[in-house]
């Protein structure tokens, strides 16, 4: 669930639900590579709750649509890893 | 003055990094009192003012990202991953242990338990017993769902230790020495053999058919359906079902003691498994544990030669340095097998040389599937979630 966007298209922050340090951490490297991020960060509000807010701010670009690709990059890494993996064990077996 | 072309010129900035920036970015130190250096630099700006792009370029990933496997069992497996960072690293390290489904035992219909373990901690240790059975054949089962073949598996277990028993052990001898203290000293040797049956994991039955316990009361009335109602409702033997018929169900390791039981004493239950996360529970956690640790690279700053190479080489405690000889009689140590290395810095003790490490990645699993596999589905959770 995102939510939190403000006026300023290329700043805010996306609450997510039902999620924790596992994905949100990974996104925030990504999202760190991306050049067109000026700042990008997440936090926990409170333990208990699974919840997520990562910020972002980029250089101009809308927020949203660099935390999308920021997104598709992280699911290409996962595939990549994948194939890479299962290439590995086909050869290790061999 | 010739003309030379502008990128020779030294002081053009290349686009590489000089040697000890790049060493920096890449390793962290481990030094005799703390790591150091432990951040990654990855905001993609952080070198700009060097000309060097710091930012994660996909087909960049791909080309410098390298999957090695060293060991590969039934049970456990050991890979390293380079060129990965550790964030990603560690996010297949959680999914691996907290999101990746099992079948466990969760609900325990216990008919009769005369044994001295309590119901309440037979039941916690049979949902500890890990079911080889591929948790991707079934689905969740929510609370308001009736427990059919498609969510629950069925097992029953019922024991009963007889005097005269074959499997009764004898357990304790109590031999009691009494001493009169007149003149005569005199032994008594008792014998009380205590018996005792340890029931295994291998007693614990799969019924394909589904509960046999009745369901309370039983209406007469209702008796349409010719086959009493029971705790489950299963439509069809799990048997029948085209991945069953050939693999049955069982448990992963047979000899795992549940309980032991005395003369005359019984235990008789029914325990239904379905599928679940670690997050909630950590019997359903697929992995003993997974891991990953950094590999470590040793680098000897000065040369090490004669008494002080033996002294080296005695130092480490997992024999990560050899000696070559060099000739003339001089002996030198070298760094064979970094990758034993535990970073318990004995070797730094002395003087100096440094360690560095680079990124590698161990994963050992349990189980009821094999570990690639286990791997694979890790990967794919995370795709998963990355697309909502």
């Amino acid at each position: 669930m995102e939510l939190g966007s403000v006026q300023d298209q290329s700043a805010s922050t996306f609450s997510l639900t039902d999620e924790d340090h596992t994905l949100a951490n990974s996104l925030r490297f990504t999202l760190n590579q991306d050049p067109r991020v000026t700042f990008c960060g997440y936090s926990i509000p409170h333990p208990s709750d699974a919840r997520v807010n990562i910020r972002v701010q980029t250089t101009g670009d809308p927020a949203s649509e660099v935390f999308k690709d920021s997104c598709q990059d992280l699911m290409l890494i996962c595939q990549h890893v994948r194939s890479t993996f299962d290439h590995a064990v086909t050869n290790f077996k061999n | 003055m010739a003309k030379v072309p502008i990128w020779d010129l030294p002081d053009v900035p290349t686009g590489e990094l000089p040697p000890h920036i790049q060493l920096q970015r890449t390793r962290v130190f481990c030094k005799s009192d703390a790591p150091t250096n432990t951040e990654n630099i990855q905001y993609s700006g952080a070198y700009a003012s060097m000309g060097v792009d710091n930012s994660l370029r996909l087909d960049q990933f791909r080309s410098n990202f390298k999957v090695e496997v060293m060991r590969l069992n039934e049970d456990d497996m050991e890979f390293d991953m380079i060129g990965i960072d550790p964030s990603i690293a560690n996010a297949f390290r959680r999914i691996l242990i907290a999101e990746l489904p099992t079948m466990a035992i969760e609900k325990v219909l216990i008919a009769n338990n005369t044994s001295v373990i309590q119901d309440e901690v037979l039941a916690h240790r049979l949902g500890l017993i890990p079911i080889k059975v591929d948790p991707r054949l079934f689905d969740y089962m929510s609370e308001n769902d009736v427990p059919n073949e498609k969510n629950t598996i069925v097992f029953k277990l019922h024991v009963r230790c007889e005097r005269g028993d074959a499997r009764l052990t004898e357990k304790r001898r109590l031999t009691v020495v009494v001493l009169i203290f007149n003149w005569l000293v005199t032994e008594w040797y008792f014998k009380m053999a205590m018996a005792c049956y340890a029931v295994t994991s291998d007693e614990l039955k799969w019924l394909p058919n589904g509960s046999e316990f009745p369901l309370a009361p039983e209406n007469s009335a209702s008796n349409s359906t010719s086959r009493p109602k029971t705790y489950t409702s299963f439509s069809c033997s799990q048997d029948s079902l085209p991945q069953f018929s050939k693999n049955p169900i069982t448990l992963k390791h047979p000899d795992i003691i549940i309980a032991k039981l005395g003369l005359g004493q019984e235990i008789e239950l029914e325990a239904h498994a379905v599928k679940g996360m670690g997050k909630t529970h950590a019997k359903w956690s697929p992995v003993a544990t997974a891991w990953y640790r950094m590999l470590p690279e040793v680098v000897l700053l000065q040369e090490i030669e004669d008494e002080k190479a033996t002294e080296l080489v005695q130092k480490c405690p997992t024999k990560v340095f050899d000696i070559e000889d060099v000739g003339k009689g001089k002996k030198r140590a070298t760094v064979a097998r970094p990758r034993d290395c535990t970073l318990c810095r004995e070797c730094i003790r002395g003087e100096g040389w440094e360690n560095y490490v680079a990124l590698r990645l161990t994963i050992e699993s349990t189980g009821a599937l094999p570990p690639e596999v286990l791997f694979t589905e890790a990967v794919k959770i995370l795709e998963d979630k990355c697309e909502r």
